[in-house]
């Protein structure tokens, strides 16, 4: 059984971990900084379809994550913690607490993301906001709950830092074009009745990662 | 008080096809001690943790037994406290706040945090960042998180580590007050720490 208490004592730890050595942070908050830069020197005065745009935004969302969310998993193994964490509770409240970790940080990324994107980029039009922030969510949800499960198996590998989001990039494919998709109603200004099959596909998308998740982790976990 | 025992049935690991120790065998009870020794290499600490439900053994079982009733592998944590090379705390955080979060994530509710640090001679140093701490000094602070919940079972591999006189003094303190009512399980080749357990294991002789 899984302990709400302890999935907070993790989650809360992880929190205070993050606010003194910055790891995840940093890296996330100077990815999008580096991505957005480039896409706002690529574009320059081009008019560009909202239809990319959509695509763009993600794959900044995409990319930023990659380069934090490992974080919380690879930190464990890398200053030999693992054994410390097994030896206080069960394998599962450890997942959870770190999955409710990386959603909350990719909640902070996605909203400087988004406002920077909007910011920004100019032919990013987003016409209808609730389309908008129903996708965000469950994209965020999919993206953390793939990221955090996927995190804990290359933890366990030699090269990690490559195999992050070259593991990813398939598990996650089926998520990105969905939000995709989902955004692009949404700067299109369809309907919510439009995007509700896309948000069926990100609830399923999440429910299966953490069913999967559910399943193996324990046997991920231990050595 | 609750009994408790521990049973090791046919445990084999073996890492890339190589065993590293066969068929190991025994039974401890409450109120025995356990060393077991072992050249460099042999798998003494492996053996400690496939014990202590960290790592899993290639073949064979491990069985704890609390109370009377088998405690399932994911929950032998509860009823363990382990000191290891292997084992480390968080450097970020100061002891204090390590010991806080395993009393938490524990849920203890009268752990004497404060008369542990007092007795390992880090009460005064509580509020700094392990990361500031010497080797010797986390050694101690690792007794004291095995020692939080008082557990019925207590692994110390290599307990005496980069101890000085005192804290040498304190571990063999802690095993002579845990052998009364616990089991206690030493790895290690130091001849004053096997002499304190009453039940031997030489892992060279169970290489195949």
């Amino acid at each position: 059984m899984i302990s709400m208490q302890q999935v907070y004592v993790i989650f809360r730890k992880e929190l205070r971990s993050e606010l003194r050595t910055r790891y995840a942070l940093n890296a996330l908050f100077m990815f999008i900084i580096t991505t957005l830069s480039i896409v706002l020197f690529s574009i320059g005065s081009e008019d560009v379809s909202p239809n990319v745009l959509s695509g763009v935004l993600w794959i900044v969302i995409f990319f930023s994550s990659m380069s934090g969310l490992s974080r919380t998993f690879v930190s464990e193994e890398e200053r030999g913690t693992v054994m410390t964490l097994q030896l206080l509770t069960k394998s599962l409240n450890v997942f959870f607490g770190k999955l409710l970790f990386n959603f909350v940080l990719l909640c902070i990324l996605n909203v400087i993301a988004v406002v920077l994107y909007i910011i920004l980029i100019n032919d990013f039009l987003v016409k209808n906001y609730l389309i908008f922030t129903v996708t965000l969510m469950l994209g965020t949800l999919g993206l953390a709950s793939a990221s955090t499960i996927i995190a804990a198996i290359i933890s366990k590998a030699n090269t990690k830092g490559t195999l992050y989001p070259v593991l990813s990039f398939p598990i996650l494919l089926p998520l990105l074009l969905t939000v995709i998709n989902a955004t692009r109603l949404a700067v299109e200004g369809a309907f919510f009745t439009e995007a509700i099959g896309e948000f069926q596909v990100l609830v399923s998308y999440f429910v299966v990662i953490v069913t999967v998740s559910y399943l193996v982790f324990e046997y991920i976990w231990k050595e | 008080m609750p009994t408790i025992s521990l049973h090791a049935q046919n445990l084999t690991k073996a890492f890339s096809h190589r065993n590293i120790f066969a068929k190991i065998n025994f039974s401890i009870q409450q109120s025995q001690t356990l060393a077991i020794t072992g050249r460099n290499g042999s798998g003494k600490s492996t053996l400690i943790k496939i014990l202590a439900g960290v790592l899993s053994a290639t073949s064979g079982s491990v069985k704890l037994s609390y109370d009377g009733e088998d405690v399932a592998n994911e929950d032998m944590y509860r009823h363990i406290g382990l000191v290891s090379p292997y084992l480390q705390l968080y450097d970020e955080f100061t002891a204090a706040e390590n010991l806080t979060f395993f009393r938490e994530l524990r849920r203890i509710k009268n752990a004497d945090i404060d008369g542990l640090l007092q007795r390992v001679g880090l009460f005064a140093r509580r509020n700094d960042a392990v990361r500031t701490y010497s080797s010797g000094m986390k050694q101690r602070l690792k007794y004291v998180f095995a020692l939080l919940h008082q557990p019925p079972i207590l692994f110390l591999d290599e307990p005496t580590a980069n101890l000085d006189t005192e804290g040498i003094r304190f571990v063999y303190d802690i095993i002579d007050e845990y052998k009364k009512g616990s089991i206690v399980i030493v790895a290690s080749n130091v001849r004053e720490e096997t002499e304190l357990c009453s039940e031997i294991i030489n892992l060279n002789d169970h290489v195949l």
